[in-house]
Protein backbone atom coordinates (compact mmCIF):
# COMPACT_ATOMS: atom_id res chain seq x y z
CA UNK A 1 0.00 0.00 0.00
CA UNK A 2 1.49 3.41 -0.90
CA UNK A 3 2.40 5.66 1.99
CA UNK A 4 -0.39 8.02 3.07
CA UNK A 5 0.84 11.29 4.53
CA UNK A 6 -0.21 11.88 8.15
CA UNK A 7 -3.14 14.28 8.64
CA UNK A 8 -2.28 17.97 8.64
CA UNK A 9 -3.67 20.50 11.05
CA UNK A 10 -5.14 23.18 8.70
CA UNK A 11 -4.86 25.81 11.42
CA UNK A 12 -1.09 25.29 11.56
CA UNK A 13 -0.46 24.66 7.85
CA UNK A 14 0.97 27.89 6.56
CA UNK A 15 2.37 29.04 3.23
CA UNK A 16 4.63 31.46 5.03
CA UNK A 17 5.97 29.16 7.74
CA UNK A 18 7.40 25.69 7.08
CA UNK A 19 7.91 24.82 10.77
CA UNK A 20 5.99 26.01 13.80
CA UNK A 21 6.93 25.16 17.37
CA UNK A 22 4.25 25.60 20.00
CA UNK A 23 4.78 25.40 23.78
CA UNK A 24 7.77 23.09 23.49
CA UNK A 25 9.01 21.80 26.84
CA UNK A 26 11.92 19.47 27.47
CA UNK A 27 13.81 18.61 30.63
CA UNK A 28 16.82 16.32 31.16
CA UNK A 29 17.14 14.66 34.59
CA UNK A 30 14.67 17.17 36.00
CA UNK A 31 16.61 20.13 34.59
CA UNK A 32 14.37 22.10 32.19
CA UNK A 33 16.04 23.11 28.92
CA UNK A 34 13.09 24.21 26.80
CA UNK A 35 10.33 26.02 28.72
CA UNK A 36 7.40 26.53 26.44
CA UNK A 37 9.31 27.54 23.31
CA UNK A 38 7.24 29.09 20.48
CA UNK A 39 8.93 29.68 17.13
CA UNK A 40 7.96 30.06 13.47
CA UNK A 41 10.43 29.15 10.73
CA UNK A 42 9.88 31.10 7.53
CA UNK A 43 9.69 29.11 4.32
CA UNK A 44 12.49 29.61 1.79
CA UNK A 45 14.46 31.90 4.12
CA UNK A 46 17.58 31.54 6.28
CA UNK A 47 16.27 31.41 9.85
CA UNK A 48 19.04 31.79 12.41
CA UNK A 49 18.64 30.81 16.04
CA UNK A 50 21.17 32.40 18.37
CA UNK A 51 21.78 31.95 22.06
CA UNK A 52 24.48 31.22 24.59
CA UNK A 53 26.02 27.83 25.24
CA UNK A 54 23.71 25.41 27.05
CA UNK A 55 20.58 27.41 26.20
CA UNK A 56 19.07 24.50 24.26
CA UNK A 57 19.69 25.47 20.63
CA UNK A 58 20.81 21.99 19.57
CA UNK A 59 18.02 20.43 21.66
CA UNK A 60 15.57 22.66 19.81
CA UNK A 61 16.81 21.63 16.37
CA UNK A 62 16.80 17.94 17.37
CA UNK A 63 13.10 18.30 18.19
CA UNK A 64 12.47 19.76 14.74
CA UNK A 65 13.75 16.63 13.02
CA UNK A 66 12.29 14.22 15.58
CA UNK A 67 15.56 13.08 17.18
CA UNK A 68 14.10 14.10 20.54
CA UNK A 69 10.50 13.96 21.72
CA UNK A 70 9.25 16.90 23.79
CA UNK A 71 7.83 16.41 27.28
CA UNK A 72 5.04 18.76 26.18
CA UNK A 73 4.25 20.88 23.15
CA UNK A 74 4.11 20.51 19.39
CA UNK A 75 6.42 20.65 16.39
CA UNK A 76 4.45 21.22 13.20
CA UNK A 77 6.22 20.62 9.90
CA UNK A 78 3.94 21.69 7.06
CA UNK A 79 1.06 21.34 9.52
CA UNK A 80 1.97 17.78 10.63
CA UNK A 81 2.69 17.32 14.35
CA UNK A 82 6.05 15.47 14.42
CA UNK A 83 6.16 14.17 18.02
CA UNK A 84 2.90 12.27 17.60
CA UNK A 85 4.12 10.31 14.56
CA UNK A 86 5.11 6.65 14.53
CA UNK A 87 8.63 5.92 13.27
CA UNK A 88 7.53 5.00 9.74
CA UNK A 89 5.60 8.25 9.24
CA UNK A 90 8.37 10.23 10.91
CA UNK A 91 10.91 8.79 8.46
CA UNK A 92 8.73 9.88 5.53
CA UNK A 93 8.68 13.43 6.93
CA UNK A 94 12.44 13.29 7.59
CA UNK A 95 13.03 12.89 3.87
CA UNK A 96 12.03 16.56 3.56
CA UNK A 97 15.04 17.42 5.72
CA UNK A 98 18.78 17.59 5.33
CA UNK A 99 20.95 18.22 8.35
CA UNK A 100 24.53 19.42 8.71
CA UNK A 101 25.88 18.51 12.13
CA UNK A 102 28.35 20.56 14.16
CA UNK A 103 31.28 18.30 13.19
CA UNK A 104 29.59 17.03 10.00
CA UNK A 105 28.92 13.52 11.49
CA UNK A 106 30.27 11.78 8.38
CA UNK A 107 30.29 7.98 8.63
CA UNK A 108 33.96 7.34 9.20
CA UNK A 109 33.88 3.76 7.95
CA UNK A 110 32.72 5.00 4.53
CA UNK A 111 34.63 6.99 1.90
CA UNK A 112 33.56 10.50 0.88
CA UNK A 113 31.81 9.06 -2.19
CA UNK A 114 29.97 6.44 -0.10
CA UNK A 115 28.94 9.09 2.43
CA UNK A 116 27.38 11.31 -0.21
CA UNK A 117 25.84 8.31 -1.96
CA UNK A 118 24.36 6.90 1.26
CA UNK A 119 20.93 8.65 1.11
CA UNK A 120 20.61 7.68 -2.57
CA UNK A 121 21.36 4.01 -1.82
CA UNK A 122 18.79 4.02 0.98
CA UNK A 123 16.01 6.05 -0.59
CA UNK A 124 16.25 5.96 -4.36
CA UNK A 125 16.11 3.32 -7.05
CA UNK A 126 18.85 4.94 -9.15
CA UNK A 127 21.49 2.67 -10.64
CA UNK A 128 25.13 2.85 -9.64
CA UNK A 129 26.21 5.02 -12.60
CA UNK A 130 23.46 7.57 -11.96
CA UNK A 131 24.31 7.68 -8.26
CA UNK A 132 28.00 8.20 -9.06
CA UNK A 133 27.08 11.08 -11.39
CA UNK A 134 25.00 12.77 -8.66
CA UNK A 135 27.81 12.30 -6.14
CA UNK A 136 30.33 13.95 -8.49
CA UNK A 137 27.89 16.78 -9.21
CA UNK A 138 27.25 17.30 -5.49
CA UNK A 139 30.94 17.45 -4.75
CA UNK A 140 31.65 19.85 -7.63
CA UNK A 141 28.77 22.17 -6.68
CA UNK A 142 30.39 22.71 -3.29
CA UNK A 143 33.80 23.38 -4.80
CA UNK A 144 35.46 20.13 -3.77
CA UNK A 145 37.86 18.26 -6.08
CA UNK A 146 37.04 14.74 -7.31
CA UNK A 147 40.29 13.52 -5.79
CA UNK A 148 38.50 13.53 -2.42
CA UNK A 149 35.99 10.88 -3.48
CA UNK A 150 37.99 7.88 -2.30
CA UNK A 151 39.31 9.51 0.85
CA UNK A 152 37.96 8.74 4.33
CA UNK A 153 36.57 11.49 6.60
CA UNK A 154 39.61 11.28 8.90
CA UNK A 155 41.77 12.44 5.97
CA UNK A 156 39.76 15.66 5.40
CA UNK A 157 40.15 19.12 6.91
CA UNK A 158 37.35 20.58 9.06
CA UNK A 159 36.08 22.77 6.22
CA UNK A 160 36.15 19.89 3.71
CA UNK A 161 34.26 17.69 6.14
CA UNK A 162 31.52 20.32 6.48
CA UNK A 163 31.21 20.57 2.71
CA UNK A 164 31.00 16.81 2.31
CA UNK A 165 28.39 16.73 5.11
CA UNK A 166 26.44 19.37 3.25
CA UNK A 167 26.76 17.46 -0.03
CA UNK A 168 25.28 14.41 1.75
CA UNK A 169 22.47 16.52 3.20
CA UNK A 170 21.69 18.04 -0.21
CA UNK A 171 21.84 14.96 -2.40
CA UNK A 172 18.14 14.12 -1.97
CA UNK A 173 17.19 17.75 -2.64
CA UNK A 174 15.57 18.47 0.75
CA UNK A 175 12.96 21.18 1.33
CA UNK A 176 14.39 22.10 4.73
CA UNK A 177 18.06 22.28 5.74
CA UNK A 178 19.13 22.30 9.36
CA UNK A 179 22.61 23.53 10.26
CA UNK A 180 23.83 22.86 13.80
CA UNK A 181 26.57 25.43 14.46
CA UNK A 182 28.09 25.06 10.98
CA UNK A 183 31.06 27.36 11.58
CA UNK A 184 32.21 25.95 14.92
CA UNK A 185 35.89 25.05 14.87
CA UNK A 186 36.62 26.80 11.56
CA UNK A 187 39.10 29.59 10.92
CA UNK A 188 37.73 33.01 9.75
CA UNK A 189 38.25 32.27 6.05
CA UNK A 190 36.65 28.82 6.26
CA UNK A 191 33.81 30.42 8.27
CA UNK A 192 33.22 32.96 5.52
CA UNK A 193 33.28 30.16 2.92
CA UNK A 194 30.67 28.18 4.84
CA UNK A 195 28.53 31.33 5.18
CA UNK A 196 28.75 31.93 1.43
CA UNK A 197 27.87 28.31 0.81
CA UNK A 198 24.74 28.53 3.01
CA UNK A 199 23.71 31.78 1.30
CA UNK A 200 24.32 30.34 -2.21
CA UNK A 201 22.37 27.17 -1.51
CA UNK A 202 19.48 29.17 -0.09
CA UNK A 203 19.38 31.48 -3.12
CA UNK A 204 19.77 28.71 -5.71
CA UNK A 205 17.35 26.16 -4.27
CA UNK A 206 14.94 28.35 -2.22
CA UNK A 207 15.34 25.75 0.52
CA UNK A 208 14.15 26.65 4.04
CA UNK A 209 17.26 26.93 6.22
CA UNK A 210 17.50 26.78 10.00
CA UNK A 211 20.94 27.76 11.27
CA UNK A 212 21.93 27.33 14.90
CA UNK A 213 24.78 29.65 15.74
CA UNK A 214 26.49 31.71 18.37
CA UNK A 215 28.71 33.40 15.81
CA UNK A 216 27.20 36.89 15.57
CA UNK A 217 29.13 38.01 12.46
CA UNK A 218 27.92 34.93 10.61
CA UNK A 219 24.39 35.31 11.85
CA UNK A 220 24.03 38.89 10.63
CA UNK A 221 25.82 38.07 7.37
CA UNK A 222 23.47 35.30 6.30
CA UNK A 223 20.30 35.46 8.41
CA UNK A 224 17.00 36.60 6.88
CA UNK A 225 15.36 36.13 10.24
CA UNK A 226 17.06 35.92 13.62
CA UNK A 227 15.58 34.46 16.83
CA UNK A 228 17.20 34.53 20.23
CA UNK A 229 16.78 31.56 22.56
CA UNK A 230 17.36 32.35 26.20
CA UNK A 231 16.52 30.16 29.21
CA UNK A 232 14.43 27.87 27.07
CA UNK A 233 12.30 30.55 25.43
CA UNK A 234 12.47 32.65 22.29
CA UNK A 235 12.84 36.16 23.68
CA UNK A 236 13.10 38.03 20.37
CA UNK A 237 12.55 37.24 16.71
CA UNK A 238 12.82 39.40 13.60
CA UNK A 239 14.86 40.53 10.61
CA UNK A 240 18.52 41.53 11.19
CA UNK A 241 17.49 45.21 11.11
CA UNK A 242 14.73 44.62 13.66
CA UNK A 243 17.16 42.74 15.88
CA UNK A 244 19.67 45.62 15.64
CA UNK A 245 16.98 47.95 17.02
CA UNK A 246 15.82 45.54 19.76
CA UNK A 247 15.36 46.94 23.24
CA UNK A 248 15.68 43.55 24.97
CA UNK A 249 18.59 43.90 27.42
CA UNK A 250 19.58 40.21 27.30
CA UNK A 251 19.68 40.20 23.50
CA UNK A 252 21.61 43.48 23.35
CA UNK A 253 24.17 42.29 25.90
CA UNK A 254 24.61 38.99 24.02
CA UNK A 255 25.22 40.70 20.68
CA UNK A 256 27.30 43.59 22.03
CA UNK A 257 29.58 41.24 23.96
CA UNK A 258 30.49 39.46 20.72
CA UNK A 259 31.89 42.76 19.40
CA UNK A 260 31.15 41.66 15.84
CA UNK A 261 27.92 43.60 15.26
CA UNK A 262 27.01 47.22 15.96
CA UNK A 263 23.51 47.70 17.44
CA UNK A 264 21.37 50.81 16.97
CA UNK A 265 21.63 53.02 20.07
CA UNK A 266 18.53 53.05 22.30
CA UNK B 1 11.78 9.74 68.22
CA UNK B 2 10.87 6.43 69.81
CA UNK B 3 13.10 3.37 69.66
CA UNK B 4 10.58 1.64 67.34
CA UNK B 5 10.69 4.58 64.91
CA UNK B 6 14.48 4.53 64.86
CA UNK B 7 14.47 0.78 64.19
CA UNK B 8 11.95 1.21 61.37
CA UNK B 9 14.05 3.96 59.85
CA UNK B 10 17.15 1.78 59.94
CA UNK B 11 15.25 -1.11 58.37
CA UNK B 12 14.00 1.18 55.62
CA UNK B 13 17.56 2.33 54.94
CA UNK B 14 18.81 -1.27 54.72
CA UNK B 15 15.90 -2.21 52.42
CA UNK B 16 16.73 0.78 50.23
CA UNK B 17 20.41 -0.21 50.08
CA UNK B 18 19.46 -3.74 49.04
CA UNK B 19 16.76 -2.64 46.61
CA UNK B 20 18.84 -0.11 44.67
CA UNK B 21 21.34 -2.51 43.06
CA UNK B 22 18.56 -5.01 42.46
CA UNK B 23 16.47 -2.33 40.75
CA UNK B 24 19.51 -1.19 38.74
CA UNK B 25 20.15 -4.76 37.60
CA UNK B 26 16.51 -5.29 36.64
CA UNK B 27 16.45 -1.98 34.79
CA UNK B 28 19.60 -2.89 32.83
CA UNK B 29 18.28 -6.36 31.98
CA UNK B 30 14.96 -4.84 30.90
CA UNK B 31 16.67 -2.32 28.62
CA UNK B 32 18.71 -5.12 27.03
CA UNK B 33 15.51 -7.08 26.45
CA UNK B 34 13.84 -4.04 24.86
CA UNK B 35 16.82 -3.68 22.52
CA UNK B 36 16.63 -7.40 21.73
CA UNK B 37 12.93 -6.97 20.94
CA UNK B 38 13.83 -4.12 18.55
CA UNK B 39 16.47 -6.34 16.93
CA UNK B 40 13.86 -9.07 16.35
CA UNK B 41 11.37 -6.49 15.04
CA UNK B 42 13.83 -4.99 12.54
CA UNK B 43 15.51 -8.27 11.58
CA UNK B 44 12.52 -9.23 9.45
CA UNK B 45 12.06 -5.85 7.82
CA UNK B 46 13.32 -4.52 4.52
CA UNK B 47 15.69 -3.39 3.20
CA UNK B 48 18.07 -6.33 3.64
CA UNK B 49 21.53 -4.77 3.42
CA UNK B 50 23.64 -7.73 2.33
CA UNK B 51 26.91 -5.82 2.33
CA UNK B 52 26.44 -4.61 5.91
CA UNK B 53 25.68 -8.17 7.07
CA UNK B 54 28.76 -9.53 5.29
CA UNK B 55 30.96 -6.82 6.79
CA UNK B 56 29.67 -7.63 10.29
CA UNK B 57 30.21 -11.36 9.74
CA UNK B 58 33.70 -10.75 8.45
CA UNK B 59 34.61 -8.55 11.42
CA UNK B 60 33.15 -10.93 14.00
CA UNK B 61 33.99 -14.22 12.31
CA UNK B 62 36.66 -14.23 9.64
CA UNK B 63 38.87 -11.65 11.34
CA UNK B 64 38.67 -13.61 14.63
CA UNK B 65 39.86 -16.81 12.98
CA UNK B 66 43.63 -16.44 13.64
CA UNK B 67 43.19 -15.69 17.35
CA UNK B 68 40.61 -18.48 17.71
CA UNK B 69 43.01 -20.91 16.00
CA UNK B 70 45.85 -19.93 18.32
CA UNK B 71 43.79 -20.04 21.52
CA UNK B 72 42.08 -23.32 20.63
CA UNK B 73 45.39 -25.01 19.76
CA UNK B 74 46.90 -24.14 23.12
CA UNK B 75 43.72 -24.85 25.11
CA UNK B 76 43.60 -28.33 23.52
CA UNK B 77 47.32 -28.84 24.15
CA UNK B 78 47.33 -27.75 27.78
CA UNK B 79 44.16 -29.68 28.63
CA UNK B 80 45.66 -32.76 27.01
CA UNK B 81 48.93 -32.27 28.91
CA UNK B 82 47.14 -32.00 32.27
CA UNK B 83 45.01 -35.03 31.42
CA UNK B 84 48.06 -37.13 30.48
CA UNK B 85 49.70 -36.35 33.81
CA UNK B 86 46.53 -36.88 35.85
CA UNK B 87 45.26 -40.01 34.09
CA UNK B 88 48.67 -41.69 34.14
CA UNK B 89 48.49 -41.82 37.92
CA UNK B 90 45.53 -44.17 37.60
CA UNK B 91 46.70 -45.96 34.47
CA UNK B 92 43.71 -44.56 32.63
CA UNK B 93 45.51 -42.98 29.65
CA UNK B 94 42.94 -44.51 27.32
CA UNK B 95 40.34 -42.03 28.51
CA UNK B 96 42.40 -38.90 27.85
CA UNK B 97 41.00 -38.31 24.37
CA UNK B 98 37.37 -38.80 25.35
CA UNK B 99 37.73 -36.50 28.36
CA UNK B 100 39.37 -33.79 26.29
CA UNK B 101 36.83 -34.21 23.48
CA UNK B 102 33.81 -33.98 25.75
CA UNK B 103 35.21 -31.03 27.71
CA UNK B 104 36.12 -29.22 24.51
CA UNK B 105 32.83 -29.70 22.71
CA UNK B 106 30.51 -29.10 25.64
CA UNK B 107 32.32 -26.34 27.52
CA UNK B 108 35.74 -25.17 26.50
CA UNK B 109 35.05 -24.44 22.84
CA UNK B 110 31.82 -22.43 23.26
CA UNK B 111 32.98 -20.57 26.38
CA UNK B 112 36.53 -19.78 25.22
CA UNK B 113 35.42 -18.86 21.68
CA UNK B 114 32.75 -16.53 23.05
CA UNK B 115 35.15 -14.93 25.51
CA UNK B 116 37.77 -14.40 22.81
CA UNK B 117 35.16 -12.92 20.45
CA UNK B 118 33.73 -10.73 23.24
CA UNK B 119 37.22 -9.40 23.94
CA UNK B 120 38.06 -8.82 20.28
CA UNK B 121 34.89 -8.18 18.31
CA UNK B 122 32.62 -7.19 21.24
CA UNK B 123 35.07 -4.54 22.41
CA UNK B 124 35.45 -3.38 18.80
CA UNK B 125 31.70 -3.10 18.30
CA UNK B 126 31.18 -1.19 21.57
CA UNK B 127 33.98 1.23 20.71
CA UNK B 128 32.79 1.76 17.14
CA UNK B 129 29.16 2.36 18.10
CA UNK B 130 30.20 4.47 21.10
CA UNK B 131 32.32 6.74 18.96
CA UNK B 132 29.52 6.90 16.38
CA UNK B 133 27.19 8.00 19.18
CA UNK B 134 29.41 10.76 20.53
CA UNK B 135 30.27 12.09 17.06
CA UNK B 136 26.53 12.20 16.20
CA UNK B 137 26.85 9.62 13.41
CA UNK B 138 23.95 7.66 14.93
CA UNK B 139 21.83 10.83 14.96
CA UNK B 140 22.91 11.45 11.37
CA UNK B 141 21.61 8.00 10.39
CA UNK B 142 18.25 8.80 11.97
CA UNK B 143 18.05 12.17 10.19
CA UNK B 144 18.67 10.32 6.91
CA UNK B 145 15.50 8.32 7.69
CA UNK B 146 17.42 5.12 8.43
CA UNK B 147 16.64 3.31 11.68
CA UNK B 148 19.98 2.99 13.56
CA UNK B 149 18.99 -0.30 15.23
CA UNK B 150 18.12 -1.76 11.82
CA UNK B 151 21.32 -0.53 10.20
CA UNK B 152 23.86 -0.91 12.98
CA UNK B 153 22.71 -3.47 15.53
CA UNK B 154 20.70 -6.10 13.63
CA UNK B 155 23.62 -7.10 11.33
CA UNK B 156 26.03 -7.31 14.27
CA UNK B 157 23.75 -9.41 16.48
CA UNK B 158 22.71 -11.75 13.66
CA UNK B 159 26.30 -11.87 12.43
CA UNK B 160 27.47 -13.00 15.87
CA UNK B 161 24.65 -15.55 16.18
CA UNK B 162 25.87 -17.12 12.92
CA UNK B 163 29.63 -16.73 13.34
CA UNK B 164 30.19 -17.69 17.00
CA UNK B 165 28.94 -21.29 16.49
CA UNK B 166 31.08 -21.56 13.33
CA UNK B 167 34.14 -20.39 15.22
CA UNK B 168 33.24 -22.78 18.02
CA UNK B 169 33.38 -25.65 15.51
CA UNK B 170 36.81 -24.45 14.40
CA UNK B 171 37.82 -24.28 18.07
CA UNK B 172 36.66 -27.87 18.65
CA UNK B 173 38.58 -29.14 15.64
CA UNK B 174 41.87 -27.30 16.26
CA UNK B 175 41.62 -27.99 20.00
CA UNK B 176 41.45 -31.73 19.25
CA UNK B 177 44.42 -31.44 16.90
CA UNK B 178 46.41 -29.79 19.72
CA UNK B 179 45.30 -32.46 22.18
CA UNK B 180 46.27 -35.21 19.73
CA UNK B 181 49.69 -33.67 19.18
CA UNK B 182 50.49 -33.54 22.92
CA UNK B 183 49.00 -36.91 23.84
CA UNK B 184 50.06 -39.02 20.84
CA UNK B 185 53.14 -37.31 19.42
CA UNK B 186 54.73 -35.99 22.60
CA UNK B 187 53.57 -38.48 25.26
CA UNK B 188 53.26 -41.69 23.32
CA UNK B 189 49.54 -42.40 23.80
CA UNK B 190 48.41 -44.93 21.21
CA UNK B 191 47.04 -43.28 18.08
CA UNK B 192 44.29 -45.90 17.60
CA UNK B 193 43.08 -45.76 21.20
CA UNK B 194 43.04 -41.95 21.11
CA UNK B 195 40.84 -41.81 18.03
CA UNK B 196 38.65 -44.79 18.91
CA UNK B 197 37.77 -43.41 22.34
CA UNK B 198 36.80 -40.05 20.83
CA UNK B 199 34.55 -41.88 18.39
CA UNK B 200 33.10 -44.06 21.15
CA UNK B 201 32.40 -41.42 23.81
CA UNK B 202 31.68 -38.29 21.83
CA UNK B 203 28.24 -38.12 20.28
CA UNK B 204 26.16 -35.60 18.35
CA UNK B 205 24.47 -34.43 21.53
CA UNK B 206 27.79 -33.12 22.90
CA UNK B 207 28.50 -31.15 19.75
CA UNK B 208 24.94 -29.82 19.63
CA UNK B 209 25.22 -28.74 23.24
CA UNK B 210 28.38 -26.76 22.46
CA UNK B 211 26.90 -25.17 19.36
CA UNK B 212 23.61 -24.29 21.07
CA UNK B 213 25.53 -22.56 23.84
CA UNK B 214 27.70 -20.75 21.29
CA UNK B 215 24.58 -19.46 19.52
CA UNK B 216 23.17 -18.04 22.76
CA UNK B 217 26.56 -16.63 23.80
CA UNK B 218 26.98 -15.01 20.37
CA UNK B 219 23.61 -13.30 20.68
CA UNK B 220 24.31 -12.21 24.26
CA UNK B 221 27.81 -10.85 23.73
CA UNK B 222 26.86 -8.89 20.61
CA UNK B 223 23.72 -7.50 22.22
CA UNK B 224 25.66 -6.36 25.30
CA UNK B 225 28.42 -4.82 23.17
CA UNK B 226 25.93 -3.03 20.90
CA UNK B 227 23.85 -1.86 23.88
CA UNK B 228 26.86 -0.36 25.64
CA UNK B 229 28.15 1.34 22.49
CA UNK B 230 24.76 2.51 21.27
CA UNK B 231 23.89 4.22 24.56
CA UNK B 232 27.40 5.54 25.30
CA UNK B 233 27.64 9.11 26.52
CA UNK B 234 30.22 11.45 27.98
CA UNK B 235 32.82 11.82 25.24
CA UNK B 236 35.98 9.74 24.87
CA UNK B 237 35.82 8.66 28.51
CA UNK B 238 32.26 7.45 27.97
CA UNK B 239 33.39 5.31 25.04
CA UNK B 240 36.10 3.77 27.23
CA UNK B 241 33.56 3.04 29.96
CA UNK B 242 31.18 1.50 27.40
CA UNK B 243 33.93 -0.77 26.06
CA UNK B 244 34.96 -1.90 29.53
CA UNK B 245 31.35 -2.58 30.48
CA UNK B 246 30.78 -4.46 27.24
CA UNK B 247 33.73 -6.79 27.82
CA UNK B 248 33.16 -7.34 31.55
CA UNK B 249 29.39 -7.69 31.09
CA UNK B 250 29.87 -10.20 28.27
CA UNK B 251 32.35 -12.33 30.28
CA UNK B 252 30.08 -12.47 33.31
CA UNK B 253 26.95 -13.10 31.23
CA UNK B 254 28.63 -15.91 29.25
CA UNK B 255 29.71 -17.70 32.43
CA UNK B 256 26.37 -17.25 34.19
CA UNK B 257 24.40 -18.32 31.11
CA UNK B 258 26.75 -21.29 30.72
CA UNK B 259 25.73 -22.71 34.07
CA UNK B 260 22.00 -22.41 33.41
CA UNK B 261 22.23 -23.64 29.81
CA UNK B 262 24.26 -26.66 30.94
CA UNK B 263 21.71 -27.42 33.64
CA UNK B 264 18.82 -27.14 31.18
CA UNK B 265 20.60 -29.18 28.51
CA UNK B 266 21.60 -31.96 30.89
CA UNK B 267 18.10 -32.27 32.30
CA UNK B 268 16.23 -31.97 29.00
CA UNK B 269 18.36 -33.36 26.17
CA UNK B 270 20.86 -35.74 27.71
CA UNK B 271 19.96 -39.39 28.18
CA UNK B 272 22.04 -41.36 30.66
CA UNK B 273 24.91 -43.20 28.92
CA UNK B 274 24.64 -46.96 29.00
Amino acid sequence: MPWQPPPEDPALRSDRFAIRLRGLEKAFNGHPVLRGTDLDIERGKINTIIGGSGQGKSVLVKHVIGLLKPDRGHVFVDGVDIPSLAEYDLNQIRRKFGMLFQYAALFDSLTVAENIEFPLVEHSSLDRAERARLVREGLASLGLPESLLEKYPAELSGGQRKRVGLARALVLKPEILLYDEPTTGLDPIATQNVDDMIRDISQQTRVTSVVISHDMASTFRIGDRISMLHEGQIIESGSPDEIRCSRDPVLRRFIETSGAVQLEPL
Amino acid sequence: MTEADSLLERLARVADLLWRPLWGGLDLAGRHLILFGQVLFWAVRRPFRGRVYLEAMQFIGVDSLPIIALVSLFVGMVFSLQSVHAFRQFGAEAYISSTVAIALTRELAPVFSSIVIAARAGAGMATELGSMRITEQIDALATLAVNPVHYLIVPRVLGAIVMVPLLTMVFMLIGMVGAYFVAVTLHGIDHGIFLENVRWFLDRNDICQGLAKATVFGGALSLIACFQGFYASGGAKGVGVATTRAVVGSFVTILVLDYFLTDIWLSVFTKPRM
